[in-house]
């Protein structure tokens, strides 16, 4: 294994750590908002994470463009429907979790 | 190696422990919209399972077509079905457990289920397919992608009674009647802005997927499946078709694709003397003017589906 191996390794690892952090977030947490946010913000960062050890190994620029984009849309898409759900819950009334 | 291979088992394993338990929680769950979600869950994870069996091209059209435009017409369909002038809200099926009901639709399923069982066990253990023909004849097919070429050359006739059969499909959601009316008044600025964000990408999209299908995955019912998302994403936001643009336009678009496959395959018949049989020269350019012309409107008629009714008809419910 080459020193880009190691660091594309690793980079995955940790990665699918924060997705096992939202995951857990989703399962565990009291209510729909704080589901969201845990699944939402941790995925994003783990997916950021995954594809900068695949990018790592891109051999073509295309590769890499194509990996970031990948990116982009799933934070644009997550972002944008985790609101959308949460505002779907608070016009329907579900209150929020309260210690 | 080993270690490689046993970790592949154990994700084929997951995947078909996976699909078995959602299609399962998807059938025999109460509420529909659960159902839903779990067969959207399950479109995934079928794509997933394509990818491992490495057919990319089956994959992308599962997890666009089935997984996603499936999942978002059925649930347009549970919404119309709990629309305000329903006479009683559906959100459950019909009471009565699974093991209650008569045992006729049982007896029927466990037979056919035999019946497949017995086909796939009488197969030669070796087929040996048709991808050694297609391949020895892919030169002459005017792509690099032996799917397109059997789509689009080969078995041209198939692809096209398909367009037929998508085109029926929307004529029997129009039969139904009008469009039902669930305009959001106050449509989320968050949605209109991630479709005025994403439509320009999805156009991208499509286009990258009608291209690179001749010699990659993609092709035309990927790309119109995109398109057709694109139309589905500027329903949600709250964008409608001009009154003007319901009529003719609509009309055109939902038979472009159809229409230039016929004036194809009867051109060719006329001069070929074989329907959609391409001569190797021309072949390459016809393939992408009956794909392009089959992505418009395949991605109309998904976003007319979507639509739910006849758009002339929209005033009928206001």
């Amino acid at each position: 294994m080459t020193p880009s191996d190691y660091l594309t390794a690793c980079l995955l690892i940790v990665g699918a750590v924060f997705f096992l952090a939202g995951t857990l977030g989703l399962l565990r947490f009291p209510d729909v908002y704080t589901r969201l946010h845990a699944l939402t913000k941790a995925d994003n960062v783990g997916l950021g994470l995954m594809i900068a050890g695949l990018a790592v190994q891109a051999t073509s620029w295309a590769v890499l463009g194509k990996l970031l984009l990948i990116w982009v849309l799933v934070l644009l898409a997550g972002a944008s429907v985790a609101q959308l759900i949460a505002r779907g819950a608070l016009h329907r009334g579900v209150r929020w979790w309260r210690r | 190696m080993a270690a490689l291979s046993s970790l592949a088992w154990l994700i084929d394993g997951l995947l078909v422990v996976g699909l078995l338990w959602l299609a399962w929680r998807a059938l025999s769950c109460r509420d529909l919209f659960t159902a839903i979600v779990l067969f959207i869950a399950f479109g995934l994870l079928m794509a997933l399972a394509w990818v491992r069996l490495e057919a990319p091209d089956i994959a992308l059209a599962e997890a666009a077509i089935g997984a996603g435009l499936t999942g978002a017409l059925l649930l347009a369909a549970l919404a119309r079905l709990q629309s305000a002038d329903a006479d009683e809200v559906i959100t459950e099926r019909g009471a009565g457990r699974w093991w209650s009901t008569s045992p006729l639709p049982w007896l029927a399923v466990s037979a056919i289920a035999v019946g497949m069982g017995y086909v796939v066990m009488s197969l030669p253990a070796a087929a040996p397919g048709l991808s050694h023909e297609v391949a020895t004849h892919l030169a002459a097919s005017g792509v690099g992608n032996p799917v397109t070429a059997v789509l689009l050359n080969f078995r041209g006739y198939d692809t096209l009674l398909e367009l037929m059969v998508l085109l029926l499909a929307l004529l029997g959601v129009w039969s139904l009647g009008g469009m039902p009316l669930h305009i959001d008044t106050h449509p989320s600025p968050v949605l209109d802005t991630l479709s005025r964000q994403l439509l320009p990408v999805l156009i991208l999209v499509a286009a990258y997927l009608l291209w690179a299908g001749a010699d990659a995955p993609g092709g035309a019912f990927q790309a119109g499946a995109v398109l057709g998302a694109a139309g589905v994403l500027l329903l949600l936001a709250g964008w409608r078709l001009r009154t003007g643009l319901t009529r003719l336009p609509l009309r055109l678009a939902l038979i472009v694709g159809p229409v230039t496959f016929v004036i194809v395959a009867a051109v060719t018949l006329l001069v070929e003397g074989q329907l959609l049989a391409f001569p190797t020269e021309h072949a390459g350019l016809l393939i992408l003017i009956v794909e392009t012309a089959a992505m418009l409107s395949i991605g109309a008629t998904l976003a007319a589906l979507f639509m739910g009714g006849h758009p002339d008809n929209q005033q009928v419910h206001r």
